[in-house]
C-alpha cells in the first residue's frame, strides 16, 4: 500500500489493466508522448509502446469512433477526452453509436470501452475548463457513467470499467487529483498523503461501480453526493455539527437505489448535492426516484444544492460553486422542516 | 515521413516528431524556396491552378531582409515601421503579462511570441470592418485595429473594468467595436462560424468579408471540415487562416497529417485556392492576405492560407514543453524571428536603425508597465474588485426568467 495522487492512481490502474491484458490500449490529445495535460498516462507509452499508448489529432468524434472500431476488433480501448468540456464533438458517437452497438446488434457486438475525462471547476478554468456534464450521459440508455471521489476509489473504479464490457464514461474531478477539497478555497491546499483514501493498494482490485458507498454514518438526514462534493458534504455536515450520513454514490448509472432508499428511509431527510447547474441535473432523477420509493419516510422536502443556471464563471467561480455554506444552510432547511 | 523510434513492427504507424528533449532540432522537412520562387496567381484562378502552393511557400523577405518577387506589397516606410511597432507592442504585453500570470497576477495566459507577424500583418492588410474570428493566439490583431491596451489588461486580470464581467480565462477576448468575435476555448468552433458570417454579409450585399484562424492541431476537428465544406458551397467572401506554428500542445504537426501533405493542400480538395505562406515573414502574410481579401471582395469566395510559423513559447502557462520537444528548438527555426526579419528589412531600407529599435523597445516595455499600473488600480483577480457577483445571473438569456432570479436571491445578491 502506498499513499498517492489521483493522478497516480488513475495511471497504477493503467499500468495494471495494460500488464494484465494486451487488448487494453490508452489514447487521446497529448495523452502519449507526453503523458496528458494532467499526468495521468504519463511512462505508459515508454513502458508499453506506441502501438498501445499514443497521441490522437484533436478531433473528440474521432477518438471516440476510432474506441468504438477498435472495440468491435478485439480492443479494449480507454480514450481520454482532455477536458469534459471538450466531449461535446464525440456527443453523436456517443450518443447514436457507442451507447447502442450492443441493443442494434442484438449483442453480436459489445462495446468494452472507457473514456476517461476530467471535469468540475475550482481551478479556475473558466467555462470551457470547468463543465460537469454528467447529467447528459445519464439520460442516454446504454452507457455506465460513474465518478470516483478518492485515489483508492479511483484505481479500482477504472479497472472495473476497464474491465466491464459495457462503455463506461468515467469522469475525473480534476479538482480532487492532487488533493481532497473539502469546499473551502481559502484554506492551504491539502494533499493526499494526508487522506485514509490517499491509500492505494499495489496490483490489482477493483471497487464495484454498481454500489454508493456510506462515507459518513449518520440518523438525522442523508446527504448524496459524488465526486468533489463528497467532501463539502462530509466537512460542511460536522461544520453544521449534525449526525449526517453522506453517500459517495461514486456510480451515477447504474446508481445504488437500494443503499440511497435504506439511507433516506431511516432519517427521513436528504440533501442532494452537485457541481452541475441545477435543471434537469441529476439531483433531479435521484429526487424523483426517491420520492418514488421513499415517499411515506420522508418528513421534509428533499433540498438541491447545486451549481447555478449559469455558465461556469471564471472570476467569480466560489460564488458558482455550491460550497460549504451554501450546503449548512440546506442542512438547517431540512432538519427544520 | 518520419520513422518510429520505438521498433514497432507491426503495422500499426504513428508519427513522432523529428526531435524530442534532448535531441538536435530537426527542421529538414522545412521546404524554404526562394522570395520570388512562387508566382501570384490571377484572382479569380480556379482551386485546381493552385496546386503549385500548396507545396511551395510565400516569401518576400529572404533571410537577410531583401525584398524580391511578384508577391513583394510594395508598403511604405510608414506603414512598415507601423508594422514593425505593432509586432514589437505585442511582443511586450505577452512577455509582461506571462511574467504577470507567474507572479499570480492571473489565472493563465498565453504567449504569440514568434508569431506576430500572422496576427498583425494580416489585419493591416484585411479592412477594420472586416470581421474576425481568432483562435486564442492572434493578440496581434487587437493592437492593430488600436483595442485599448488597459482595456486588453483588464479583461485578463478579470477586474472590476473587464469587458466581459469576469466571465472568461483570459487571453480569450471579445471585442465587438472592433469587429473581432468572442474566442473560444474550444477549438475549431469558430471557423465554420466566419463562414456564416461572411454569407450574412454575401446576402446583405455588403463588403466586408470574414477572417478566422486556427493551428495546425486544430485541422483535425470535425469542424474544419464544416468550414471548409460551407466556404466552397456557397463561395463565401471569407480567408480560412490555417496557423501552422508545428506545435498543439504537446502534439507536433504530424498528429494532424502534416507530415503527409501540407494543410494548405486540404483546400484544394474542396474546391478552395490554397496559399501557403512565410509566417515570420510579415511582407508575405500582408501580401497573401490582400490577395485573399481582394478574391473575397470582388465575388470569387473563400481562400485557405497555411502560415507556417513556429510557437516560441510554451502554449500556455499551464504547460511545459521542456517535456516534450527539445528546448532551444525555436533558435533553429529555419524561418527566423518575425520581428528581426522585419527590422532587418527596414535597416536594410535606411528607414530605420539598432538605436532606433532599442528605443522603440524599451518606449514599449514602459507603455506596457504603465498600462499595467492603470489597469490593476481597477482591481485583480486576486484581490478585487470584480464585478458585481450578481452580474453572473446576467445575459443568460435576454431577462432572468424565474427560476435564476430565485438562485440569485438565494446566493443573497
Amino acid at each position: 500500500m502506498a499513499r498517492m495522487t489521483m493522478i497516480k492512481a488513475i495511471n497504477s490502474a493503467l499500468d495494471v489493466l495494460m500488464e494484465k491484458d494486451e487488448t487494453v490500449c490508452s489514447f487521446g490529445e497529448d495523452a502519449g508522448y507526453f503523458g496528458g495535460v494532467f499526468g495521468c498516462t504519463e511512462g505508459l507509452q515508454e513502458k508499453y509502446g506506441l502501438n498501445r499508448v499514443f497521441d490522437a489529432p484533436i478531433n473528440e468524434s474521432a477518438i471516440i469512433a476510432m474506441a468504438i472500431g477498435m472495440a468491435s476488433n478485439g480492443l479494449r480501448p480507454v480514450a481520454e477526452i482532455q477536458f469534459a468540456d471538450y466531449i461535446f464533438p464525440g456527443f453523436d458517437q456517443i450518443i447514436s453509436e457507442l451507447s447502442r452497438i450492443r441493443y442494434r446488434t442484438a449483442g453480436a457486438f459489445t462495446m468494452p470501452v472507457t473514456i476517461r475525462t476530467p471535469c468540475g471547476g475550482g481551478i479556475y478554468g473558466g467555462q470551457t475548463h470547468s463543465m460537469s456534464p454528467e447529467a447528459f450521459f445519464t439520460h442516454i440508455p446504454g452507457i455506465r457513467v460513474v465518478m470516483p471521489s478518492n485515489p483508492h476509489d479511483a484505481k479500482g473504479m477504472l479497472i472495473a470499467s476497464v474491465e466491464c464490457d459495457d462503455p463506461v464514461i468515467f469522469f475525473e474531478p480534476k479538482r480532487l487529483y492532487n488533493g481532497p477539497f473539502d469546499g473551502d478555497p481559502h484554506k492551504p491546499a491539502l494533499a493526499w498523503s494526508s487522506h485514509e483514501k490517499g491509500e492505494v493498494p499495489k496490483g490489482h482490485y477493483t471497487v464495484d461501480i454498481n454500489k454508493a458507498e456510506i462515507v459518513r454514518g449518520g440518523s438525522e438526514l442523508t446527504i448524496l453526493a459524488y465526486g468533489t462534493m463528497v467532501h463539502v458534504a462530509k466537512e460542511s455536515a460536522r461544520l453544521a455539527g449534525v449526525d449526517a450520513e453522506v453517500i459517495d454514490l461514486r456510480t451515477l448509472i447504474p446508481y445504488d437505489m437500494q443503499t440511497i432508499a435504506k439511507s433516506v428511509n431511516k432519517t427521513g431527510r436528504c440533501v442532494v448535492l452537485h457541481e452541475a447547474p441545477r435543471t434537469s441535473g441529476f439531483g433531479a432523477e435521484l429526487i424523483a426516484q426517491i420520492q418514488e420509493d421513499c415517499f411515506y419516510a420522508l418528513e421534509a422536502p428533499i433540498i438541491r444544492v447545486t451549481g447555478w443556471d449559469t455558465p461556469y464563471p471564471h472570476a467569480h467561480e466560489w460564488a458558482y460553486f455550491p460550497g460549504q455554506e451554501r450546503v449548512m444552510r440546506a442542512i438547517k432547511q431540512v432538519l427544520e422542516n | 515521413m518520419t520513422q518510429q523510434k520505438n521498433g514497432n513492427k507491426t503495422g500499426f504507424f504513428v508519427p513522432e516528431p523529428p526531435a524530442r528533449p534532448g535531441e538536435r532540432p530537426d527542421f529538414s522537412n522545412i521546404d524554404c524556396s526562394a522570395p520570388g520562387a512562387v508566382p501570384m496567381p490571377a484572382i479569380d484562378c480556379a482551386a485546381q491552378k493552385t496546386h503549385e502552393f500548396a507545396g511551395g511557400l510565400i516569401r518576400v523577405l529572404d533571410d537577410k531582409g531583401h525584398a524580391d518577387g511578384p508577391w513583394d506589397p510594395a508598403l511604405n516606410m510608414d506603414e512598415l515601421v507601423e508594422m514593425l511597432r505593432l509586432m514589437g507592442l505585442t511582443r511586450a504585453y505577452d512577455e509582461r503579462m506571462f511574467k504577470l500570470q507567474r507572479q499570480g497576477k492571473m489565472s493563465f495566459y498565453m504567449k504569440s511570441l514568434g508569431e506576430e507577424a500572422v496576427a498583425v500583418a494580416a489585419a493591416k492588410a484585411l479592412d477594420d470592418e472586416d470581421m474576425v474570428f481568432p483562435s486564442y493566439r492572434q493578440q496581434g490583431i487587437l493592437f492593430a485595429r488600436g483595442r485599448d491596451m488597459v482595456d486588453m489588461m483588464c479583461h485578463c486580470i478579470s477586474n472590476s473594468r473587464d469587458n466581459l464581467k469576469g466571465r472568461q480565462l483570459p487571453v480569450h477576448y471579445t471585442w465587438k467595436e472592433g469587429s473581432f468575435f468572442s474566442i473560444s476555448g474550444n477549438l475549431c468552433t469558430q471557423f465554420p462560424q466566419a463562414v456564416g458570417w461572411a454569407m450574412a454579409s454575401a446576402a446583405k450585399g455588403e463588403s466586408a468579408i470574414a477572417a478566422s484562424w486556427i493551428g495546425d492541431g486544430t485541422t483535425a476537428e470535425g469542424d474544419f471540415h464544416s468550414a471548409l465544406t460551407l466556404a466552397s458551397v456557397y463561395k463565401a467572401p471569407v480567408i480560412l487562416n490555417v496557423v501552422n506554428n508545428q506545435w498543439a500542445i504537446s502534439s507536433f504537426a504530424g498528429i494532424a497529417g502534416g507530415d503527409q501533405a501540407s494543410f494548405a493542400a486540404r483546400g484544394i480538395g474542396y474546391g478552395l485556392p490554397t496559399l501557403r505562406v512565410d509566417g515570420n515573414d510579415a511582407l508575405a502574410v500582408y501580401a497573401a492576405t490582400k490577395w485573399a481579401a481582394k478574391r473575397a471582395r470582388s465575388g470569387h469566395g473563400a481562400t485557405l492560407i497555411e502560415t507556417v510559423t513556429y510557437r516560441g513559447e510554451s502554449h500556455s502557462t499551464s504547460d511545459d514543453p521542456g517535456k516534450y520537444r527539445p528546448m532551444d528548438e525555436w533558435k533553429s527555426w529555419p524561418l527566423g524571428d518575425p520581428l528581426e526579419r522585419l527590422k532587418a528589412h527596414l535597416i536594410g531600407l535606411g528607414a530605420w536603425d539598432k538605436k532606433r529599435h532599442e528605443k522603440m523597445l524599451s518606449e514599449q516595455a514602459e507603455t506596457v508597465r504603465l498600462a499595467y499600473k492603470e489597469a490593476e488600480s481597477f482591481g485583480t483577480l486576486r484581490e478585487g474588485p470584480l464585478s458585481p457577483t450578481a452580474s453572473i445571473f446576467d445575459d443568460v438569456y435576454v431577462e432572468q426568467p424565474w427560476h435564476i432570479r430565485r438562485q440569485r436571491q438565494d446566493l443573497g445578491v
